[in-house]
């Protein structure tokens, strides 16, 4: 039984340990997946939460400054100005009414994003059951 | 063309089911001409998806564009090389593919054991047909990659058209990696269906755990071999080509790859706790079927989209097909466990704490917990909105913190378990296999910290690097030592010979030798630095010993894209090095662009410079440059990796020394001060 007692204990150690790290890690990087539509009925706390929000870029809403980016997004009829902050250039993807999906957070009626990714909408392939859209990442 | 490939495709599908129905009623009945039959049919449906799939590529090769497939995935203007990649491009040939390389893995495995295991190749000839349904079921049914392009006539039916030119491949498939990436990972994936069926078969057919044992290692070593090649190429890949400076990043399709990886590898070690001592066979069992599971959702994760990812925005209806399919292998695994349990009784028990068993286990422990960390943090999106309703996502901190701790205890196991003994380990044999490991890697640690290292898990991880590295030595020299005594051959040959006669030990001493390089490679991530620059002519960055000057840029036209480049001229204390040409391409089929990332690699660090973009103000270039340190090693290591597999799957030489050694009282005289058993136990690793 002593044998056993020292297994159960080792491997305890080791799994509360991962466990652990497990949870600090995740506190450190969840990002929460919101749409356009519920960001403006989040209040609170939630608000400061990393979040990713994906959406349509608005045609002719992108312009460039230096050092951000603002554009528009648009989903289920509402939209969102967003102001990308990141080093990175956008990706080539990065077009007029691509599908883009943003994450940073929410600060004075704009969203401040750091990850840009976004992918053309497929010329051929819309069709259900169609698949590969390729897809490019900027990042800070 | 396209007629006849749908049309083998059907067939096949006929046969898998002959292959299945009549297998089952070859075991009740046992009639040796159903059991026949029932093994033709299955290799009938092997060569007639080979049928299909060539049809395919052929379709490809005569750029037939009243194909659907062949129009989204290919143009004339495409490269031969890639027109044989546009295969795994998209869906439908993806699991064309994968029915493929299943197919090859069947074909072999009914050929090669058509006269043996009389009482298990009905099994095993039965579960994989039925993979082999549930794929066909897909490419004639769901996803036929066959279909003729159409669109809405006039009068509202469909009409079959045929384009002049294809939409072209995507860009990011168009580079040598891509040709090679998807088999190797597409080989890994499929090639875990072998050992799943010889372990299922085996419980079924209740048949001796040391024969099947045997069986499943080998086939799960050769697809441990495709899918870490796999793996470590979609990394290369990554690298070389997505241009973010980096070649892991937590992508879930990443993921995907890794989770039967690290299941797989478990059971590669705890497989030995079976054959030495009869422990662990429920264990094992469950690992090999956790492997094919994981298999499968990694197939599904790729394909389904139900996880977003940079490789694959894929939305699609397969996936209910996938989670179907994933409820049943449960069901057949659960049910097949919980009636011949019995079967599975272990033989002995755990010893002791120093052990060579409790290395396997803490090596399997933290496998697995890896292997669940890595999973749940790819399915939280999915997971957090089935529970709390808001859909969260975790990044690379999480997977990080979870994995770099088990990745450096792993290492270290690397090291300590292959020396311990079985049952239990003396203070002597500690001190006299560690003692030199330990303080080379303590030396190595004190030098490495005093040289300026102060990140700690970077710190450690050389460290041990350097430990484990002595212990195998260690080995090969001790092996050597004996085998030179007696043949007076040099040490390089006598290595050599030792590592023939007992390539299961010796190989896998390589593979972790190739494990150490990767994680050479791994702990030179604590060390990158990048800087980002608009670039006039002329105007330089500085990064590290590197100076970058751009002297111009220029734009080159070629058969399927144009080529944007930028003239980089690289100087190390102000004299000219080389040149670099960092590029955009731009395709003109598709509008689409891809990034040709300038890379200079030394054993030391990688110089890797990007064409990010554009300044749409300035219109001048925008320069990223990366200095990766020590990333050449994690290739390097692969290579040895996949090297060290082949030799451990190579079958013994006959040691004709060793055996009349065997015979002979009094061995001690020859090896004076060393550990006797090196020679005489053979087969035991």
């Amino acid at each position: 039984m002593k044998k056993q007692a020292k297994f159960v204990v080792g491997i305890s150690v080791i799994v509360v340990a991962l466990a652990c790290l497990a949870w600090l890690g995740y506190g450190e990087s969840k990002t929460y997946y919101h749409t356009i539509a519920e960001l403006q009925s989040l209040k609170g706390a939630e608000l400061t939460h990393r979040m990713r929000v994906g959406g349509t870029v608005a045609p002719g809403s992108i312009r460039h400054f230096t050092g951000r980016v603002d554009f528009v997004l648009e989903g289920e009829g509402k939209s969102l100005p967003v102001s990308y902050v990141g080093s990175d250039p956008l990706p080539d993807t990065f077009v007029d009414k691509s599908q883009a999906l943003v994450e940073g957070r929410p600060t004075d009626g704009r969203f401040v994003a750091e990850v840009v990714q976004a992918k053309c909408a497929s010329k051929y392939e819309a069709a259900p059951g169609g698949t590969v859209a390729t897809s490019s990442t900027a990042t800070k | 063309m396209d007629v006849f490939g749908s049309f083998a495709l059907l067939l096949a599908f006929i046969c898998a089911v002959y292959a299945f129905g009549g297998g089952i009623a070859a075991i009740i009945t046992r009639h040796p001409l159903l059991v026949k039959s029932t093994r033709q049919s299955g290799i009938a449906a092997c060569c007639l998806i080979f049928i299909a799939t060539f049809s395919l590529e052929y379709l490809f090769f005569t750029d037939n564009f009243s194909a659907a497939y062949v129009v989204s995935h290919s143009n004339r203007a495409l490269a031969t090389f890639y027109k044989v990649a546009a295969l795994w491009a998209g869906q439908e040939g993806s699991l064309l593919f994968w029915s493929f390389l299943l197919s090859i893995y069947v074909f072999s495995v009914l050929i090669a054991y058509r006269n043996k295991n009389g009482e298990l190749m009905p099994y095993v000839g039965v579960i994989l047909a039925g993979v082999q349904i549930f794929f066909l079921t897909l490419n004639n049914f769901v996803a036929s990659p066959f279909k003729a392009l159409a669109v809405p006539g006039a009068n509202g039916a469909m009409d079959l058209v045929t384009r002049a030119d294809g939409n072209g491949l995507t860009p990011l498939l168009q580079y040598p990696e891509m040709v090679i990436h998807p088999p190797n990972l597409y080989s890994g994936y499929t090639g875990f269906t072998i050992p799943f069926a010889f372990a299922l078969a085996a419980l079924l057919a209740r048949y001796p755990g040391e024969k099947w044992i045997h069986l499943t290692r080998k086939w799960t070593m050769i697809a441990w071999c495709f899918q870490t090649a796999g793996i470590l190429l979609g990394a290369h890949w990554a690298y070389a080509v997505l241009g973010w400076g980096g070649y892991w990043g937590w992508d879930p399709v990443e993921n995907a790859s890794l989770l039967p990886w690290l299941t797989g590898t478990a059971f590669l070690h705890s497989v030995m706790m079976q054959e030495k001592r009869g422990m662990m066979k429920v264990w094992n069992v469950w690992l090999v079927f956790a492997t094919f599971i994981l298999c499968i959702t990694g197939t599904f994760l790729t394909r389904s989209g139900i996880v977003s990812s940079v490789h694959a925005f894929a939305q699609s209806s397969i996936g209910s097909w996938f989670v179907g399919f994933l409820i049943v292998i449960f069901s057949v695994c659960l049910v097949a466990y919980l009636k011949n349990r019995d079967y599975l009784k272990s033989e002995s028990q755990l010893d002791a704490i120093v052990s060579r068993e409790s290395s396997f286990l803490f090596n399997n422990l933290i496998l697995l917990v890896s292997c669940i960390a890595v999973l749940s943090g790819t399915l939280f999106p999915v997971l957090s909105e089935a529970v709390s309703g808001s859909k969260i996502n975790v990044g690379a901190p999480f997977f990080n913190k979870v994995n770099v701790p088990i990745g450096l205890f792993l290492l270290f196991l690397t090291g300590v378990g292959p020396l311990l003994a079985w049952r239990k380990t003396s203070l002597e044999s500690l001190k006299r296999n560690f003692a030199w490991p330990l303080i080379v890697g303590l030396v190595a640690g004190v030098v490495i910290f005093a040289l300026g290292c102060r990140e700690m898990y970077s710190l450690i991880c050389f460290s041990l690097c350097f430990f484990v590295t002595t212990t195998i030595v260690m080995e090969f020299y001790r092996g050597a030592k004996v085998i030179r005594v007696r043949s007076n051959a040099s040490y390089l040959t006598s290595a050599i010979e030792l590592t023939m006669r007992n390539t299961r030990r010796y190989g896998g001493y390589i593979v972790h030798m190739g494990m150490v390089l990767v994680f050479v490679g791994l702990a030179g991530v604590a060390f990158n630095q990048n800087v980002q620059k608009e670039m006039q002519p002329g105007s330089s960055i500085q990064l590290g010993k590197y100076k970058l000057v751009l002297q111009s840029f220029d734009s080159k036209p070629e058969a399927n894209y144009t080529g944007l480049r930028l003239n980089v001229e690289v100087f190390v204390d102000n004299k000219p090095l080389m040149m670099l040409y960092p590029e955009r391409r731009i395709f003109e089929t598709n509008g689409e662009t891809g990034t040709m990332v300038a890379i200079y690699s030394t054993l030391r660090e990688d110089l890797y410079v990007v064409y990010a973009g554009q300044n749409p103000d300035t219109n001048l270039p925008v320069i990223h440059a990366y200095l990766n340190p020590l990333v050449k090693w994690i290739w390097f290591g692969g290579v040895i990796v996949v090297f060290g597999t082949l030799v451990a799957l190579m079958p013994n030489r006959r040691a004709v020394l060793v055996l009349s050694g065997a015979q002979q009282p009094a061995p001690e005289p020859l090896v004076h001060g060393m550990t006797p058993s090196v020679t005489y136990r053979e087969g035991h690793d």
